[in-house]
Order: structure tokens, then sequence, then C-alpha cells
């Protein structure tokens, strides 16, 4: 390998984030970067303000202060305040996915399984049937559903397929950049195991870069290289994944690991 | 700096905050080098911080103070101040570490457990699983047993499989955690071999053994951790 770090700029740069909610904090202060290839788990309890974060990244929400710079595929850093929207849409579409708890909000549930992954590849210009179908059935393959379930609609799925159908269409345009919204939260134990074994295994071969929310430590632990622990809308605590859960410093992230059931 | 790996006045304790801001010094003044081809081998009782010290190098322990040094082609890198990301390159290419024990993935086959460190691209794969099943077979894992995830293996066939997945990629530094505690003569002397064949290629080690057998076969300096003791 000649060099380990093939870029020497970030992907993506938060500077100074903050959102608040009438009198009520969302977050405050945020500040991190992203490189490409790295996966970033954000950990905290519910209302930490950790699902506000990732809808300020990925520009679902309007920060009140502060900003985030995309590195787009031209290499140049940009204010993704500052683009168009349609050239968001266009990011969106193109170099980003965006993998949320409820498949349902991911998929459009009355279209079959191949129209879902499809319709990925048509928004980047795909034009021919067969070879849109092919990629679809490529991609089942490779989140382990049946091909012969392509024409399905969602609808007809389990929740551990629909889940892995969602990570399907966002994969198939090979985006650079994949936000993940608590993806194995309500699955049973062994789907969602066998779910974080895909993932795990996808993120390393794409290279993706992954920004996921989870409140789910030992989900951190498998997918991520680096952890933020966020309590009341603050990071708190930030480093190497097995470093903030072997050796954690803030009172805050010592509860937390000490709240985790032993096997 | 001409050894792989220094540590100069390296620091860690423990604030137990759920303990009521119980302070526990773990190690203080730790200082020793490792040049390529040498075995350090760190010495002491059960609760002296031999482990906390491979973890202190790894990066999965924060140092309160002191350096580090690990050398990275013509650089050096301190990995008690290092971003995040340079510690992850440090691991995916310098140092390895074999753990005590094996943190198995579900669902993963050994032979790929054992293949990851070596798959860089999807075209490897095929060579890293080769070069896998080679060392699972010297450390005696059946091959009926290659495809099964190791969560359901025993100890000792875990640790196997930790120990091929630890030495298989060529690192110019390893950190064993106790590689031969639970294994059994035959396989304790493979490991042994493994080891002189590591130190022959070059490869810097600090290890942790308490089998004096292995430790005669292996070390070329002890360091007494008790020297570190925040106490003394």
């Amino acid at each position: 390998m000649s060099d380990e770090m093939p870029d020497e700029r970030p992907l993506l740069a938060a500077e100074g984030l903050s959102k608040r909610y009438g009198r009520q904090l969302g977050c405050r202060d945020v500040s991190f970067e992203l490189y490409a290839g790295e996966v970033l788990a954000i950990v905290g309890e519910s209302g930490s303000g950790k699902t506000t974060l990732l809808q300020l990244l990925s520009c679902q929400l309007d920060a009140d202060a502060g900003r985030v710079l995309y590195r787009t595929r031209d290499g140049v850093m940009r204010d993704l305040a500052a683009i168009g929207e349609a050239e968001r849409r266009f990011l969106f579409r193109t170099d980003w996915g965006y993998v949320h708890q409820d498949p349902a909000l991911g998929l459009r549930m009355s279209v079959s399984a191949g129209g879902n992954v499809g319709e990925r590849l048509m928004a980047v210009g795909w034009r021919q049937y067969g070879r849109i179908r092919g990629a679809a059935a490529e991609w089942l393959d490779r989140v382990e559903i049946d091909r012969a379930r392509i024409d399905d609609t969602p609808h007809t799925y389990s929740s551990g397929m629909r889940q892995r159908l969602q990570i399907a269409r966002n994969l198939v345009t090979r985006p650079r950049l994949v936000f993940m919204d608590e993806p194995t939260g309500g699955l049973d134990a062994s789907v969602q195991a066998r779910l974080l074994d895909l993932l795990r295994g996808l993120t390393g071969e794409l290279g993706l870069a992954v920004l996921i929310v989870t409140h789910d430590l030992a989900v951190a632990r498998l997918l991520s290289h680096r952890i933020m622990v966020m309590k009341g809308g603050e990071v708190i605590e930030h480093g190497l994944t097995d470093q903030v859960l072997d050796d954690p410093h803030e009172p805050y992230t010592q509860l937390l690991v000490s709240s985790i059931l032993p096997l | 700096m001409s050894a792989v790996l220094e540590l100069r006045d390296a620091r860690k304790s423990f604030t137990m905050h759920l303990q009521g801001g119980l302070r526990l010094p773990v190690v203080a003044g730790v200082d020793f080098s490792v040049g390529a081809g040498q075995c350090v081998i760190l010495a002491g009782p059960s609760g002296a911080g031999k482990s906390s010290i491979l973890k202190m190098i790894f990066g999965n322990y924060r140092c309160d103070g002191g350096q580090v040094l690990v050398r990275h082609g013509g650089a050096t890198i301190d990995v008690a101040g290092a971003e995040p990301r340079r510690v992850l390159g440090l691991r995916r290419t310098v140092m390895g570490y074999v753990s005590q024990f094996l943190r198995a993935v579900p669902r993963v086959p050994a032979l790929d457990v054992v293949a990851e460190p070596l798959i860089v691209e999807p075209a490897s794969r095929d060579e890293a699983r080769g070069q896998a099943a080679a060392l699972l077979h010297r450390l005696a894992i059946p091959e009926r047993l290659w495809q099964g995830p190791p969560v359901t293996f025993s100890g000792g066939e875990q640790q196997r499989v930790n120990i091929a997945r630890g030495f298989l990629p060529e690192r110019p530094l390893l950190l064993l955690d106790e590689p031969t505690a639970s294994l059994d003569a035959a396989n304790r002397a493979t490991v042994v071999e493994l080891i002189a064949e590591k130190k022959r290629r070059g490869a810097a080690i600090v290890a942790i053994v308490h089998d004096d057998e292995v430790r005669r076969a292996i070390a070329d300096i002890v360091v007494d951790v008790t020297r570190f003791s925040p106490a003394a």
C-alpha cells in the first residue's frame, strides 16, 4: 500500500453546529470531521440531540449557528447551506444515502422491491430497463433477499427484509456518505445480528463514510471506528471506539458503558 | 528513533466517576523500548498493569502523560497524542494485537475472521483466505470448523483463531496478551515457533506470558512492571 491516507482532507466537516427548538435545546456547538471510509457513531440516550445532529448534517434541518462543509466529487469543500436546493437534492440522490430506523420512511411501500432499488438508478440517469432490473437483482443478492421476491412490494416483507431492502436502495448508486438513524432499532436479536454483519461487510467493501446514530453501544462497537457521545445536546466525549468504550473518561459515558448487560 | 516502539514516562490512571471520583493509579514512569526482531516480556504479578501497558501502546487506553512512540515508515507517531485516524492507520499497517479473548462477531465464519485483516480489496479475498486456511491448519483447527462462526467454538479453539487472526498480517510491531494461556503443549509449541518466525522477519514483540517455558523460548528482554508502580 502506497499510503494509507489517500486524501488528507475530510469528506465532511461540522463547525459549531447549534439548533434550538423554541427554548428547547436541540444541539450545541458541535464540531467534528469525517474522512472517507470512516464510520462515526453518534451515541446517547433519547433526547440527547443525536437525531437533531443527523438532520442538521444531512440538510433536513437548518442550523441556527455553525455550518456543514462537504467535499463534492470535484474536490471542492462546499458549505451545504450555500449551495442551491437543486444541487442539494442531486447530492442526496447520488452521493448520499439515508437509512431510516423505520424502513417505511425510506421505501415506497406500494412499489416492488426491484422498483425501489431501480428508482435510485433512474434518478441518476439509468434508462435501460434490463440493466436496471439486473442491477436491482444483484443488490437483492448482496443484501440477502431472494431474487424471486423482486416483484413483491415491501408490504409483503418481514421487518428485517425491509431494512435490508432500504439499505440496497441506498447503496445501489454507490454513495460516498451514508447517514443511518438507528438502523437496527426495533429488530429481533437474530435479525439484528444479520443486518449488522451485512452493514459491516458493505461499509468496509465500498469504503463508505457513515454517520450512524444509535443508542446501542454494541452496535457502535461492531460498526464504528470512532464514537461521539452526546448528552443534553452537546458532545461530551469523542474518540476511537474502543478507547471510549474501554476507557471512558466522562461520568455520563462511564454510566452508559457500565449499564450494558454482559452476555 | 531507531527502536520500533519506545515508551517515555507514560502514565495511566482511572477516575471512577460512579464511585465518587475514586482515582486508581495504574502505572507511572513507563520507560522501555523494543527494537526490530526483539521480544520484550512484561513481567509482574496480576494487577501490576501489564495488560494496561499493552492497551496504552495499542491506543485503547488513553495515557495521562508521557509518550508512546511508534515508528511508521520514516516517521514516528505518538499514540498518546495522535488523532484517532492516525492510530487506526497504525493498526491497519504497523501494530497487531492478540488479546486474551476473541471478540467474535456473530455469523462471520472462522476463516473470514482470520483472513479479514489481510483483505484490502475484494480481489485479495481468495488469496487472504488461502493464507488464513494454512495458518488455521498449522494451529490445528480442523477444516470442518472453518466455515463455522467462532462464537460456537471452545475456549482453546477461539484463542487459536484469535492467534491466527493476529499473526496472519505481517506487522512490524506485535502485542501479545497471554497468547498461550489456554493452549495445550502442542499448540503452545506452534505459537512459540510462530513468534520465532516473526522475530526472524524483524517484528518487534511485546508479550505478556506466564508460562516459564514459553517465556524462556521467546524472551530477549524482561521488563519488570512493578518498577512502574505509581506508589514506588
